[in-house]
């Protein structure tokens, strides 16, 4: 249950000096997307924050999201962030069972009305649809839901299938399902999607709420601008062989063998907004582009129904020859010139495409 | 570390700054500008970079090893690092697992982690003194580590 100590207090008393606070602002930070600037107001926010309940509720889903969440070996800031939360509810970490396990989740919604905040993975069916799809302890998902989301403060969709569907949600959608998004209106709702989602970004915007005591900024579809503001084409290390007109055509040929842009294997990257570019997977040692695999857009809506993996994105999207120019009188990629500093000539950059010379980047 | 570490990647370059390094030493050309002429200092994250295979290791090579090395014990272990471009530090994060948590440079006279913290040299006073109130020999006196858990 939530309790009165304050992070800072927390951490102090885990033996964890000043500068090893500093050390975790500065961390908590990076993982937030947040700028290095930042770290002092981080900083400031996180001594006095305290401890949030979280109910966790698993609808249809595959257990992928929390598995992603749990690979956060502790003691890594996600996982000092983790034990900072009060997870009052998880089927699958709670001790707890049966009738014990629901009085957790009613007392933790009662002792917190208004302040607790709610996290989803999985769809559920739909209201008009057949409530036997899925059950827990004779209650519907949508029940559930409905009744456990009255007195948060906010909602966390975590996963695709929370946020946009997912899997349960692909032709010919049997359980009837549905979005989180779609049945809770009356709540703020952060979309966190990814199959599963990165477990920096996860912790990440749970971080920021802690923080800063509000939601991180939103796109159109709900996900935190942060994490999902880029596409991973705009951020893939392979951009330069792209803008180059040098494309891998089979997954053995010697432009796969040298690490040239996936595209025609089908990547998804230029339509697919995540963080996987430049958080990367398996504590930072790769991601699927990195390990010669293109993008499949798991973390944008209908992905399982978006025409196959493996099938080429019909429209490319720019043009490649002029481009291919610019990029070759830069000599560098503006994949990472739109990375970094400068946000008007980053832009700028995205607008036309192509404006920043390697010279200019990082000028104040 | 993970075993995946002992997996040998072998990364084909065409030459040495062809790729993803170049525009960060530029980017912290920049950041020394600003610090040289106007005393601003510049934090640059290298998590966010979307670094390929190779990339971290141009960049480090780039930028070289300096006078100063500097380590810090506190959630795990830092390694704090002087470039051969001085005012320009390599700060490495890992947490007790030895797994990275935070990869920056700062361009900087001396990088925030390492200056001492005012309620902790305060902090610190109160326990000189209070250790030298006490009437015991020297040979007595506890260990840095037990001190602070004693009176921190």
């Amino acid at each position: 249950m939530v309790d009165s100590i304050t992070l800072g207090e927390s951490l102090r008393r885990q033996g964890v000096s000043r500068r090893g606070f500093m050390k975790f602002c500065a961390a908590t930070a990076s993982m937030m997307a947040l700028p290095p600037s930042m770290v002092p107001a981080i900083a400031a926010s996180l001594e006095k924050a305290r401890r949030p309940s979280v109910i966790w509720l698993s609808f249809q889903e595959c257990t992928g999201c929390t598995e992603s969440l749990t690979r956060s070996h502790a003691p890594t800031v996600e996982g000092l962030i983790f034990d900072f939360i009060s997870l009052d509810y998880h089927h699958t970490l709670q001790a707890a069972a049966g009738d014990q396990a629901e009085a957790a989740r009613e007392a933790a919604m009662h002792e917190n009305a208004g302040k607790y905040i709610v996290v989803v993975d999985g769809s559920i069916p739909g209201p008009n649809s057949n409530p036997g799809y899925s059950t827990i302890a004779g209650i519907s998902n949508y029940d559930t839901l409905m009744e456990t989301v009255k007195g948060a403060a906010a909602v966390v969709a975590v996963g695709t299938c929370a946020a946009f569907g997912g899997l349960p949600k692909a032709d010919p959608n049997p359980t009837g399902a549905v979005a989180i998004q779609s049945v809770v209106k009356d709540k703020p709702v952060v979309n966190v999607p990814g199959c599963p989602p990165i477990p920096t970004v996860i912790t990440g915007v749970l971080a920021h709420f802690l923080t800063f005591g509000k939601l991180p900024e939103l796109d159109h579809l709900g996900r935190p601008v942060a994490f999902y503001g880029q596409s991973i084409h705009d951020r893939c290390y392979r951009r330069p062989f792209y803008d180059k007109g040098l494309f891998a055509e089979t997954f053995d040929d010697e432009g796969a063998r040298k690490g040239w842009c996936l595209y025609r294997l089908g990547c998804k990257g230029p339509m697919t907004y995540n963080a996987c570019a430049t958080a990367k997977w398996n504590l930072g040692t790769s991601w699927p582009v990195e390990s010669g695999h293109g993008c499949l857009g798991c973390s944008e809506p209908n992905f399982w129904d978006a025409g196959g993996f493996y099938q080429a994105l019909s429209i490319p999207t720019s043009n490649v020859t002029r481009t291919a120019a610019a990029a070759v009188a830069a000599g560098a990629a503006i994949g990472i010139a739109a990375g970094i500093a400068n946000k008007v000539k980053k832009s700028g950059a995205k607008a036309k495409h192509q404006t920043v010379t390697v010279d200019q980047l990082g000028e104040g | 570390m993970s075993a995946l570490d002992q997996i040998a990647i072998r990364v084909e370059t065409e030459d040495r700054f062809a790729r993803n390094a170049l525009p960060v030493l530029h980017e912290v050309r920049h950041a020394l500008r600003r610090l040289v002429e106007a005393g601003e200092s510049t934090t640059i994250d290298l998590y966010s970079m979307p670094f390929g295979p190779g990339d971290e290791e141009d960049l480090l090579a780039g930028l070289g090893t300096g006078e100063v090395a500097a380590q810090l014990a506190a959630l795990g272990e830092s390694r704090i690092t002087e470039t051969i471009y001085p005012g320009v530090w390599i700060v490495d994060h890992y947490n007790t697992h030895g797994q990275r948590i935070a990869f920056q440079i700062e361009v900087t006279p001396v990088p925030s982690v390492l200056v001492a913290h005012a309620d902790d040299m305060a902090d610190g006073l109160q326990r000189l003194e209070a250790a030298l109130a006490e009437p015991a020999e020297p040979e007595s006196w506890p260990a840095s580590n037990e001190l602070r858990s004693q009176h921190g």
